[in-house]
């Protein structure tokens, strides 16, 4: 049965199981991401999307809420905008992001979103935190500073490598990613070395060893391709 | 309307910033028909001056003197800029902070990594002591703009400056304007 309902006014249709996101989506309007992946489950873990619905006493992530009949959303108010730039800067301000010596400068989703919301600095206090870096692996590297916790890479190895080596350890904005039972990613044995977490990752935190100052470009769109492809047979998108 | 007064400060930064505004090139004559240059590296002023219409602050606050001198660019200045990554956001500056404090970043620097007499100079009015933490300009005092970058292109400076030749608030909106590194 198919859904109606209004976005920022405008008549929509969509089916009853898709969520605000992907209906929102298939008619053009645009909702802000960052833990969403075309291709991955959602888990909601990031707040960007929450969208005003008519009626209901709290914001809601559009990637985790299911279209009902007659839905009244908003994705773009004075609000939602407030929020938004709140977000973004919190996470700027719990890790060391220094984008001008980053391997994601010019090709990461944090910049890019930092740029929408409009954000030109940081009203909260920078913690400083003291993470490390992971090269122990041949081929990928793990910079702890500059994770944002979306867990897109635990989806990515999970779901379409099938491989679950990556998990998330502690609490918080004390959360670490963590490769098999906490070891150095190079003496994780269940990782396939696919490279499917690093192509996942909306920042700087997972890249290919060798890559300097912007280099490191994400390939996150082959996952959803590298889905469709494997699982409706379709090969060009 | 008469010239502004202008001011440039180099706190702890590379100077890059400094050079990005160099890349205004022949826009320098335009800004200099403009504005008065009070204070800043190019020129040779010892003391801040008062009542200075515009400052821009290169580089975070690092160490006794900057925290000194910014309250006086605060106190004399109409409006304060931060500009550019390190004054925005510490930036390169700040990552001393991932190591710890003061004297743990001078024994990194003096004595871990020397093989010969290693020792943290202390001789005092030399250099000035560093402060435990690297910290953005806002941090310490109230901030009118924020100019990103690292260094700020020079069309974002040129854009910046214009508008408040003009009396008018610079549009910090899109990519051209906002984005770090
Ligand atoms: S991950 Fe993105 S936001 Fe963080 S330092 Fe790198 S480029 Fe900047
Ligand atoms: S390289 Fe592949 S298998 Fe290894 S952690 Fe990343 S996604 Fe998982
Ligand atoms: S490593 Fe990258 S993909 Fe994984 S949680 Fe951190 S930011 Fe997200
Ligand atoms: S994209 Fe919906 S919560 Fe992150």
């Amino acid at each position: 049965m198919p859904r109606t309902l209004t976005i920022n006014g405008q008549e929509i249709s969509a089916r009853s199981d898709q969520t605000i996101l992907e209906a929102a989506q298939d008619a053009n309007i645009r909702i802000p991401t960052l833990c969403h992946l075309d291709g991955l489950t959602d888990v909601g873990a990031c707040r960007m999307c929450l969208v005003e619905v008519a009626g209901a006493s709290k914001l809601l992530p559009a990637c985790t809420t299911r279209v009902q009949e007659g839905m009244q959303v908003q994705t773009d108010t004075e609000r939602l905008r407030a929020y938004r730039r709140q977000i973004i800067e919190l996470l700027f301000a719990e890790r060391n992001h220094i984008c001008a010596v980053c391997v994601a400068n010019g090709h990461c989703e944090l910049q890019n979103a930092g740029i929408a919301v409009g954000m030109d600095h940081v009203r909260y206090d920078y913690l400083f935190p003291k993470l490390g870096v992971d090269l122990s692996h041949e081929r990928f590297g793990m910079d702890h500073n500059r994770c944002i916790l979306c867990t897109r890479c635990v989806r990515a190895c999970d779901q379409l490598e099938g491989a679950h080596t990556i998990d998330v350890m502690g609490r918080g904005a004390h959360s670490l990613i963590v490769h098999d039972m906490n070891v150095p990613w190079g003496e994780a044995t269940t990782c396939t070395s696919c490279g499917k977490c690093v192509m996942a990752c909306p920042t700087g935190a997972l890249f290919k060893q060798g890559s300097t100052v912007a280099e490191m470009v994400h390939d996150a769109e082959k996952l959803a391709f590298l889905k469709a492809a494997r699982e409706r047979k379709v090969w060009n998108v | 309307m008469g010239k502004l007064r202008f001011a440039s400060v180099w706190m702890g930064g590379c100077s890059g910033c400094h050079m990005s505004f160099l890349d205004l090139d022949e826009w320098l004559f335009d800004l200099a028909e403009a504005v008065d240059v009070v204070y800043s590296p190019v020129a040779d002023v010892k003391t801040f001056p008062e009542k200075v219409d515009v400052t821009l602050v290169e580089g975070a606050i690092a160490n006794q003197d900057h925290l000194e001198l910014i309250h006086v660019i605060r106190k004399n200045s109409r409006l304060v800029v931060s500009f550019g990554d390190c004054a925005v956001t510490g930036n390169v500056t700040a990552m001393r902070n991932l190591i710890g404090e003061a004297e743990i970043v001078l024994d990194r620097a003096y004595k871990d990594a020397q093989l010969l007499r290693p020792q943290v100079p202390h001789d005092d009015g030399i250099v000035p002591p560093l402060i435990e933490r690297v910290v953005p300009v806002h941090a310490v005092i109230p901030v009118d703009l924020y100019i990103p970058g690292c260094p700020p292109p020079a069309k974002r400076i040129r854009a910046v400056l214009q508008a408040v030749i003009e009396g008018k608030s610079p549009e910090m909106i899109g990519r051209e304007m906002l984005k770090f590194g």
